[in-house]
């Protein structure tokens, strides 16, 4: 017993095993001088932006608008991509209709539409906005879509047999059998959700990390150029997360 | 006779035709109230084809199904089926599977028929938990808690092992005695037919080719000659073989037969 105590909390620490001996060597040539702080600051140096930008208040105010926009573009975009997705897949009419364009559609790199975007809408909110909710609605769409298209024929006919039709079917049977499909796009779709955000603050934003960052490129503050970038690392690895404990509590039954 | 369930199915000329091919060719047959009916057949015959056009799966492209008098249109409404596979949820409890299609005041209902199966301290379980014969009771449950007039089994017990395929079919068994629906159970296990039905149909052709009374005393025993002799018979009338004894009407000593003429 006590041994499979031991085991776990290896378990536990193994994957932090890397990331742990990383920084301490990065730490270790920092502090010899063997790489220069011009090219890559010490953690410590790191450490004391992130400190003096939380105690200034400036951290908080460029995270929380970058959550903002995020979290906007990624409800717009998912909730389109969601509902377009059930209604192709669940309706013959609309999937005539919508799915070729979609298709499409989904193959122009959102990315590319950046100059159009900044055009169309300044280098304000909504550009932002509408590049995340672009991005995200793509990969939630198609796997709503597969995801409904691929429920098991047999359990659907197994549905109507047992007298469920309209709404009931769907929320007993097809919502459900398509759950899995679904929850792997969101989960794509929260990574794409971060690198438009990021690549669309870094070219055009007035506040933001990504905006933090470029800011602080034209003054060489390294350190705050590599606290951006662990921030993104951060959030990503927090939506991710987050993403997986929803998995974890819908698909239970699949353990 | 206070045969409050079961129910009448005659069937005339039915026809079912997938791309061109004609599967069912002008059936005809007639199940009584109460009975206990299975249909056997070679692999590809269409003895799921029947069973699902009785359920009201599938339209025919002719003939018509009467259920006590009256023409069946679209879903079987007094069926139920149990298929091959289980086809539970695997994202509903037992108990919420057992629920399926049932008014929420009737939930102790379903409890009841999980007893009925021995699996009531699974109810919370998800399927997944469940070994195959286990998940074959809950279908049943489902199946029986409707109260059906007609229980329609599709080769249920078809991936059970042989002990638990025994329980089953003591277990469906005495479920309908005690419930008297009438049952039509496909199966390619002609013991099985023999075992558990009062007649056996045999489909080929697109047509019913043996229409078998089974008359032995329930509970029958296997070890019976006069069961053995049912077996044989079923089988060598798939097989498409004579009565006359030319061959010896086992299959493996068939295959043994047929080995020797190529050895020698
Ligand atoms: N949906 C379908 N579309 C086209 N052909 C079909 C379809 N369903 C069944 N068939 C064909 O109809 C024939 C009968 O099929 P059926 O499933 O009734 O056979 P079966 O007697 O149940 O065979 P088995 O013992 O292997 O289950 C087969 O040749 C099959 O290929
Ligand atoms: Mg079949």
């Amino acid at each position: 017993m006590n041994k499979s105590i031991i085991k776990k909390s290896f378990q536990r620490f193994l994957p932090w095993f890397i990331p742990c001996i990383f920084l301490i060597c990065w730490q270790i040539v920092s502090s010899l001088g063997i790489i220069s702080e011009r090219i890559l600051p010490a953690p410590t140096e790191i450490i004391q932006a992130a400190i003096q930008l939380i105690s200034n208040g400036e951290l908080y105010e460029h995270m929380s608008i970058s959550l903002v926009r995020a979290f906007i573009g990624f409800v717009i975009g998912g909730v389109i991509g969601f509902v377009l997705g059930l209604l192709n897949g669940v309706f013959r009419f609309s999937e005539l209709l919508f799915d070729t364009s979609v298709q499409m559609l989904r193959n122009i790199p959102h990315l590319a539409l950046i100059p159009l975007v900044i055009l169309w809408f300044g280098i304000g909110e909504t550009s932002k906005i509408f590049l995340v909710a672009l991005g995200v609605l793509f990969p939630v769409y198609i796997n709503t879509y597969h995801g409904i298209k691929s429920v098991d024929k047999g359990l659907i006919e197994m549905g109507k047999s047992y007298g469920l039709k309209g709404y009931k079917l769907f929320f007993h049977v097809i919502l459900p059998g398509a759950l899995s499909s679904i929850l792997v796009g969101i989960r794509f779709s929260l990574g794409v959700m971060w690198l438009t955000l990021i690549v669309a603050e870094t070219i055009s934003a007035q506040s933001g990390i990504g905006y933090m960052a470029m800011n602080a490129r034209e003054f060489m503050q390294m350190d705050i150029i590599v606290l951006s970038i662990l921030i993104y690392a951060l959030f990503g690895k927090l939506s991710d997360v987050i993403a997986r404990y929803f998995e974890g509590r819908l698909l239970k039954w699949n353990a | 006779m206070e045969n409050r369930n079961g129910i009448n199915i005659q069937i005339n000329k039915l026809e079912k035709v997938y791309d061109n091919r004609n599967v069912l060719n002008g059936l005809d047959v007639e199940i009584k109230k109460g009975e206990f009916v299975s249909v056997v057949g070679k692999s590809g015959c269409g003895k799921s084809t029947l069973l699902r056009l009785v359920a009201g799966l599938e339209d025919a492209e002719g003939g018509s199904i009467i259920l006590d008098g009256e023409k069946l249109e679209g879903l079987n409404k007094k069926a139920r089926i149990m298929f091959q596979d289980g086809r539970l949820l695997p994202w509903k409890r037992i108990i919420d599977n057992v629920c399926i299609g049932l008014s929420t005041e009737k939930r102790n209902k379903a409890l009841e028929a999980l007893a009925q199966v021995g699996l009531e301290e699974r109810k919370d379980d998800y399927p997944s938990k469940l070994s195959g014969g286990q998940k074959q009771r809950v279908a049943l449950a489902r199946a029986l808690v409707h109260n059906p007039d007609l229980l329609l089994l599709d080769e249920p017990l078809g991936a059970l092992d042989a002990l638990t395929r025994l329980e089953m079919q003591e277990l469906i068994e005495s479920l309908w005695r005690q419930k008297k629906f009438t049952a039509v159970l496909v199966t390619h296990d002609a013991e099985e037919a023999v075992a558990i039905s009062d007649r056996v149909l045999l489909i080929d052709q697109g047509k019913i080719s043996l229409d078998q009374t089974i008359s032995l005393p329930r509970p029958r025993k296997r070890t019976n000659p006069a069961f053995a002799l049912y077996v044989d018979d079923i089988l060598s009338q798939i097989m498409n073989r004579n009565e006359d004894k030319e061959y010896p009407v086992l299959l493996p000593e068939l295959s043994l037969s047929l080995l020797d003429s190529v050895n020698n």
